[in-house]
């Protein structure tokens, strides 16, 4: 009876915060209920994920086929090593996103006015997550991107101004495309294979003729490159997150392109061999690299060179899985731990910053170091950590890809551990001058850019294509005295990015057993069996 | 398996005819193209399942069933396709609310390359202020005034 609770707790980061989500729509008039059920709906999400990290470490993947149908037939979740470690990075930044969130609605719109649409997309969104990692078969899959997809949608119009709804309709449509594409690759899959359950499909896969696997890997691995921002798929990102509010924006950065990796990490090694597309795989995680990081250069406002970096480091998470060997995976594996909470982390600070200082345009700021000094070590940690400075995690895990790199003895696997260095000393420079500009420099009293250069100058003659308008929010004009008289950060908002970024140091400190935990996932990864027999056993 | 062919022309029709609106630029043609790839992608699903047999129910008649995992998925798409639907006609309203027509509007930072070089305008990121100004670059040799407001200069012939 108990070890049959165990097993339905495969379950759980699915239905919980769908039912979280149910009780706050219910409660959408009391700003208060929705705050207390969804924090606790997602502290229940984060220990049912560590329960699971726990089994699936200990006894082998985790399995539950809902509602008693066969695995053939029905729908079956899986918590491996692999996805269990995704689920539980991804519940706890969401956990802390939403916390920092409510921080953010009390600070900004008070506690009487909340926007009752959030809490409940919120909790929509990650359950949308959690189903993605869970999944075992592809049509499952397909459900949790559009569960994650449609809530995104939600969120990052929230409130429809002119920006949102302009960056968002981008977004909604290139995200249309991709799931279009999506349904594509599952029709063709059931065509050729007669199922969509992952387990058949890694022993059935084998037998297609080569012609029809190279291509239904390839439709696959398009459209998760859409999600993932895959150079040259991924021009849609740094436009369209941000326009969004903060956490919205923190989260996406933090989760949604890594469900597209975890969906072709996934597919690469159950269903294909790693093998074929390995050189496709290996010049787009290069170019991925390093144009993302040459965008983020070439960036003056703090939002969108994350944005760009985000895009960049994607590249490095695609080296690994495109290397196809165990170290590779597990710098992999690894490194989207890292970089789902560096990233997260990051981009909270951005809203800090932008509510502490009232834009994030680096023309604009200054001296922060001196105004606001704890929020700069919040920015300083992760952005280093982000560079890959030693000893932090973004140095442990570019250091395992480099050295799987290094180890392939091949030309491009050596193209791409230059790449992934010079990305890494790009990101350092963009983050420096961040810190430079934001943080270090004092804030010229008298110097104000002139209107060109400001994201917000209103435009001569008319837009393009009969808008009216293409000006951002608008955007508080303070002076340097005005910012020193200022009330201090919110804590509400402070208190959970410090969190966080005490997270991303604890990845550092417990470096060690994290990639033991990664190297074990990896392995399981590529023996494939536990996977298949779990699934097929029941 | 031998797919049936005016189902599989049917569903090229249909993808085609909206990816062809989907290229638009007016949101609600879009929306329209994207509900025809959705329901052309529905019959894909169908081609998938086989040729068809009876109603997948079990116990009821003789002869071969229709494979219902395939009526499954085509359902789910149904439902998903609808609102996804319903929320983009809800956004397109919104932007007809808030700009006077439903088009899709620019990249904002490619409209802002787009009028810089409408002007003939360096990018704000072009910065020679950090550079060390007892070294001249190539380009600047010639016009010391040049550091630090290169912004509102009209750059030289360098750059046509």
């Amino acid at each position: 009876m108990n070890d049959s609770i165990l097993e339905q707790l495969v379950l759980a980061p699915v239905i919980i915060p769908l039912l979280g989500a149910g009780l706050c729509l219910a409660f959408g008039r009391y700003a208060f209920l929705q705050r207390i059920i969804s924090i606790v709906t997602l502290m229940l999400v984060v220990a049912a994920s560590a329960t699971l990290l726990y089994r699936a470490d200990a006894f082998g993947p985790q399995t539950f086929n809902v509602a008693g149908w066969p695995a053939e037939l029905g729908i079956s979740l899986v918590a491996d090593r692999f996805s269990s470690l995704m689920l539980i990075v991804s519940t706890i930044v969401t956990l802390v996103v939403l916390l920092y969130s409510i921080g953010q609605g009390i600070v900004e719109y008070g506690r009487k006015t909340p926007l009752s649409v959030f809490y409940p997309t919120f909790l929509v969104l990650s359950a949308g997550v959690s189903n993605a990692f869970l999944s075992a078969d592809l049509f499952n899959l397909f459900v949790g991107f559009e569960i994650l997809l449609a809530s995104s949608y939600v969120l990052i119009t929230l409130g429809g101004t002119n920006a949102r709804v302009r960056s968002g309709t981008i977004y909604i449509i290139v995200s249309l495309i991709s799931s279009v594409l999506f349904l594509i690759a599952i029709g063709a899959v059931y065509a050729a294979t007669g199922t969509v359950n992952f387990a058949q499909l890694a022993t059935r896969f084998g037998e297609l003729p080569t012609g029809v696997a190279t291509l239904l890997q390839l439709l696959l691995l398009l459209t998760f490159a859409v999600k993932a921002a895959v150079f040259p798929l991924y021009a849609w990102l740094p436009d369209s997150y941000p326009t969004a509010p903060a956490p919205v924006t923190a989260v996406f950065a933090g989760l949604l392109t890594k469900v597209g990796i975890y969906a072709i990490l996934r597919t690469q090694t159950l269903l294909f061999t790693p093998d074929t597309l390995r050189t496709l795989l290996l010049w787009a995680s290069i170019l991925t690299m390093v144009v993302g990081i040459l965008g983020a250069v070439a960036q003056s406002d703090i939002k969108r060179v994350l944005s760009f970096t985000l895009v960049s480091h994607i590249g490095y998470m695609l080296f690994g899985i495109a290397l196809g060997t165990q170290l590779g995976m597990q710098g992999a594996v690894f490194y989207i731990a890292h970089h789902i909470t560096v990233q997260t982390t990051l981009f909270l600070v951005a809203g800090l910053v932008e509510y502490r200082a009232g834009t994030t345009n680096l023309d604009r700021l200054g001296g922060l170091a001196r105004l606001a000094p704890i929020l700069s070590i919040m920015f300083f940690i992760p952005a280093m950590n982000l560079a890959g400075i030693p000893p932090f995690s973004g140095f442990l895990g570019k250091l395992a890809l480099v050295q799987a790199g290094v180890e392939d003895h091949e030309w491009l696997a050596a193209t791409g551990v230059v790449a992934a260095i010079a990305t890494s000393l790009l990101t350092l420079y963009a983050i420096a001058k961040i810190w430079n500009r934001a943080f270090w420099q004092p804030k010229d009293e008298d110097e104000l850019p002139s209107a060109s250069l400001t994201m917000d100058w209103t435009p001569t003659g008319g837009s393009l294509y009969g808008a009216k308008s293409v000006a951002t929010t608008t955007q508080r004009t303070t002076s340097w005295k005005e910012l020193q008289d200022d009330s201090r950060l919110p804590a509400r908002m402070a208190v959970p990015t410090l969190a966080l970024a005490l997270v991303t140091v604890g990845l550092t400190v417990f470096a060690g057993p994290i990639m033991g935990y990664a190297d074990r996932a990896s392995t399981e990864l590529l023996e494939r069996t536990p996977y298949i027999e779990a699934v097929l056993s029941k | 398996m031998s797919p049936n062919l005016i189902l599989v022309i049917v569903a090229g029709v249909m993808v085609g005819a909206g990816v062809t609106l989907m290229l638009e630029r007016s949101l609600t043609r879009i929306l329209v193209g994207f509900v025809l790839i959705g329901n052309g992608l529905n019959v894909l699903l169908l081609i998938a399942s086989g040729p068809a047999g009876r109603a997948p129910l079990i116990g009821e008649g003789e002869g071969p069933m229709s494979d219902p995992l395939p009526q499954a998925m085509a359902l789910t798409a149904i439902v998903i396709t609808m609102g996804v639907t319903a929320f983009g006609l809800a956004l397109a309203y919104r932007a007809f609310q808030l700009t006077g027509t439903d088009d899709v509007q620019d990249d904002l930072e490619d409209d802002f390359i787009r009028r810089r070089a409408e002007r003939d305008e360096a990018s704000t990121t072009f910065e020679d202020t950090e550079l060390d100004e007892s070294l001249p670059d190539e380009e600047g040799a010639d016009e010391p005034d040049d550091i630090g407001v290169s912004t509102d200069t009209v750059r030289g012939e360098g750059d046509r």
